[in-house]
């Protein structure tokens, strides 16, 4: 279905999208563009944003078409580092965030967690944000126990829970893991855990995936285990506002990196190109899917932007005149 | 002494982590040192939630300007608070069915799990979201190409708000090779390329220089603190 036959088949939500901003275009007519410019309620603007997130959302929930993704050098080097691990081999993902940032970091979350799991791997969830452990039972729930029933938890993966510290907690697990974590996040002894066996410190671990929507996260992983232990790898998804902030490690102490909502989405397209299948869950998806609003939304802040900008220099120029 | 003693306690915790980071043998001190650290960190909750509940009981009793949203602090944090450590509604584990309260507390159907679910959830997320509708109504306030380094900066923020999208591929889709062989010295200029070097190039550099610069002003203050010449940390006499 393309945008006009979804158009045609959805003709009421284009009158309720023009009602809702008519009184603006009466405002216009009657006042003038360039003065109800110069002095337009913000809530006009909320109201454009409100419609260029929510149309595409719909659109995209009607049709399920989303934007072709052409995955970048720093996507394809974190699903590489994955990639190139056997089954059985440890990792420690640390979920850092918190549902605020769950829009851009829970697509990602989800795309690590089935990777992790599609690979066989050994999954260490462990958090140092004090919300981070309901991210990790949600991403456990959503992903392994709905599709990987077979994994067994305490053999094949294990939820060590939150630790209040910071990075403190990484500069004691990197060289003495049971000194902090004595039981996992639902209070079983660590020494009935089968997987725990030889997990002295996480030096033990194969690869590092960090979630981090701030502090403490991707930036103490590597200043404090990545770069005293340069043997350690390190694979990140972080928030837009953060990812600039992390090119400077890049790429010998932070070996891969997703960077907002973009970078979720190259990734899912990576794994789902690799495991999805023909027709992929749409929870896999989620981050595809939100390039669309992304999109709408983006263009209009530029066009909102021009439109100010237009204004500003007819007005400079009609006083340079006077 | 009021001074002197937490000082100290600076002086040796700071220098015993840098011995520690630097000889091999000092190692395990320093692990003691920083669970010492993990320790206060945990006791931080109790004086944070101690401070909270002396900031907002003080609002309401003066009933000063907003002493109900003190209250719904109050409310929410002391429910919560209960809830949590009262492990109040959590079903029995898997493991120990002969105990009612000892399933995990975030198991969906317990008490804590549905305020995290229904309360802390969406209003975090709602928060959060509102962001882009200020967002857009900033940038057409404030955005404005009023200079040369305005100009450049509106430049930029265009060329990285298309290149995070499809729209970015999609207008310059049209400098291809294929389409004729003198736009593979091209290349470069479609937005989706840009976007990656000025992302790599320009925004590393100007990170990185501002990094090290906050690293040697670390480094300087941290000094000044361990050998006591810098006290402000330690508050007022």
């Amino acid at each position: 279905m393309n945008v006009v036959e979804f158009l045609t088949h959805q003709w009421w939500l284009l009158v309720v999208v023009v009602l809702s901003v008519w009184p603006l275009f009466a405002q216009f007519r009657s006042l003038g563009t360039e003065k109800v410019l110069r002095t337009l309620d913000r809530r006009w603007i909320f109201l454009l944003m409100f419609w260029a997130v929510l149309l595409p959302i719909y659109y995209i929930g009607v049709t399920g078409d989303t934007f072709p993704e052409v995955p970048s050098v720093l996507s394809e080097a974190t699903f590489d580092e994955i990639e190139r691990l056997n089954e059985g081999d440890p990792v420690l993902l640390s979920f850092d965030f918190d549902p605020a940032s769950g829009g851009e970091l829970i697509p990602m979350a989800t795309a690590f967690t089935r990777h992790v799991a599609e690979k066989k791997l050994k999954m260490y969830f462990m958090a140092l944000w004090p919300v981070g452990p309901q991210m990790i039972d949600e991403s456990i729930e959503r992903v392994i126990r709905s599709d990987f029933p077979e994994l067994v938890y305490g053999q094949d993966y294990v939820n060590l829970g939150f630790k209040s510290g910071n990075e403190g907690v990484i500069k004691v697990i990197v060289t003495n893991f049971r000194e902090l974590y004595t039981t996992d996040s639902y209070g079983t002894a660590v020494e009935k855990i089968p997987m725990m066996e030889g997990i002295d410190n996480i030096q033990r671990m194969r690869l590092i995936i960090n979630v981090s929507a701030g502090y403490a996260g991707t930036k103490e992983w590597v200043q404090y285990a990545v770069t005293p232990y340069p043997a350690l790898r390190l694979v990140a998804g972080v928030t837009g506002v953060q990812a600039p902030l992390f090119y400077p490690y890049i790429p010998r102490q932070l070996h891969g990196m997703l960077g907002a909502i973009k970078g979720a989405a190259e990734y899912e397209k990576l794994v789902i190109d690799k495991y999805g299948g023909a027709n992929p869950d749409p929870k896999y998806l989620e981050a595809l899917r939100r390039m669309g609003p992304q999109l709408v939304a983006h263009l209009l802040i530029i066009g909102l932007i021009v439109v100010a900008n237009v204004l500003y220099f007819a007005e400079k120029r009609r006083g340079a005149t006077r | 002494m009021k001074r002197l003693v937490p000082m100290l306690i600076t002086a040796a915790g700071g220098f015993l982590l840098i011995v520690a980071y630097f000889i091999p043998y000092w190692q395990s001190w320093g692990e003691k040192a920083t669970i010492w650290f993990d320790v206060l960190a945990s006791i931080a909750f109790i004086l944070g939630g101690g401070n909270l509940l002396k900031v907002h009981l003080k609002h309401v009793s003066d009933r000063s300007r907003g002493w109900g949203y003190s209250l719904v602090v109050l409310v929410s944090f002391l429910v919560t608070l209960a809830v949590g450590l009262g492990k109040v509604g959590v079903p029995p584990s898997p493991q120990f069915p002969a105990f009612a309260w000892s399933g995990p507390y975030g198991q969906p159907g317990g008490a804590f799990w549905f305020l995290y679910e229904y309360a802390f959830k969406p209003l975090t997320s709602t928060i959060f979201a509102m962001l882009a509708f200020y967002i857009a109504s900033a940038a057409f306030r404030a955005f404005r190409a009023k200079n040369l380094h305005a100009f450049l900066l509106l430049g930029t923020a265009f060329i990285i708000l298309l290149g995070r999208t499809f729209a970015g591929v999609l207008l310059t889709s049209w400098i291809d090779p294929s389409i004729w062989s003198g736009f593979q010295y091209f290349t470069g200029l479609r937005i989706e390329v840009l976007t990656v070097y000025i992302m790599s190039v320009f925004t590393t550099a100007g990170n990185r220089a501002i990094m090290i610069g906050i690293a040697l002003g670390i480094v300087a203050t941290s000094l000044r603190v361990l050998l006591g010449l810098d006290r402000s940390y330690l508050g007022k006499e």
